[in-house]
């Protein structure tokens, strides 16, 4: 398959519109000098993703996507830099001086995986592209054959509730907050 | 459309992920780039989902286990990363060598 006939095709044209954007996206995240910038890149990567998501047939997921990380998680990471006070505006001190082992390593690791799964897939091509996987699918997969990986996964969801209130609830040491009382209570009496 | 196109995709995602990981000094932005990643390996199970097309979808029902779990990671990482704001005043992960030795 040459290139001028994988041009051709409509659906490639839709994947380009969608993968140049995520791939320009995903660089201003990790490059930006802004943590703010760098985090709506990311949302801008994501919504990319479940376009590409909705492309492939995953419907579902692809606005599972939507929801849970353009709603969710990046109210949370926007939550996390305002409140720790990360330098929000330019900031050279944001990324370290020395880059090139890191773009070694991420170059080697995409020229490995990249090659590998090339050599591995070739030109298989993607039929019945664009047709949706029903959602009755998904839930009969989850709740039927799946139903254990999913018990387990709310209940993953539940202890890491647990654990983010007890981790960043300020938490006073009990015999601290004992001597507090008992403080202001003798303060109180007379 | 083939499916190689996804995973070359998928990959540069995942490497940018891991470039952005090693470059980073602000945890936030560590964080940032570890979603990075996991869109990537999303975008490889979906298209592998949409070649083999079992049926089950378990492509897309694991993408979904992903998701969950990234949100519960995210949770978590920004509770730790607010806990060392609040102890040690810094946000930066390479100031953090307390058991470095």
């Amino acid at each position: 398959m040459t290139f001028g006939d994988w041009i051709s095709e409509p659906t490639n044209w839709a994947f380009l519109v969608m993968a140049i954007p995520l791939v320009l996206a995903a660089w201003r995240v990790v490059t930006s000098r802004n943590v703010v910038h760098a985090a709506l890149s990311l949302v801008f990567a994501l919504a990319a993703s479940a376009g590409l998501f909705i492309l492939l047939g995953a419907e579902f997921v692809a606005w599972v996507l939507v929801l849970v990380y353009i709603g969710a998680v990046i109210v949370l990471f926007l939550f996390g830099i305002m409140i720790t006070r990360a330098p929000i505006g330019m900031e050279a001190e944001l990324s370290h001086a020395k880059r090139w082992p890191a773009a070694l390593a991420a170059l080697s690791i995409f020229t490995t995986t990249s090659w590998l799964s090339v050599d591995a897939f070739g030109t298989t091509e993607i039929v019945d592209v664009g047709v949706p996987t029903s959602t009755e699918v998904l839930g009969r997969g989850l709740l039927g054959q799946f139903v254990l990986p999913f018990e387990a996964v709310g209940f993953l969801l539940l202890a890491a509730l647990i654990g983010g209130v007890t981790l960043a609830r300020r938490d006073d040491n009990p015999a601290e907050e004992e001597a507090r009382l008992a403080a202001e209570e003798t303060e109180a009496k007379p | 459309m083939i499916v190689s196109q996804f995973l070359v995709l998928a990959s540069l995602l995942f490497s940018l992920g891991v470039y952005g990981l090693l470059v980073r000094r602000n945890a936030v932005t560590v964080l940032l780039a570890v979603e990075l990643m996991l869109a990537g390996v999303n975008i490889n199970f979906i298209a592998f989902e949409s070649v083999i097309r079992d049926s089950l979808a378990s492509g897309q029902i694991f993408t979904i286990f992903v998701l969950t779990i990234a949100a519960a990671e995210v949770g978590i990482g920004l509770g730790i990363v607010l806990l060392i704001f609040r102890n040690r005043a810094t946000g930066n992960v390479d100031e953090l060598d307390l058991m470095k030795w």
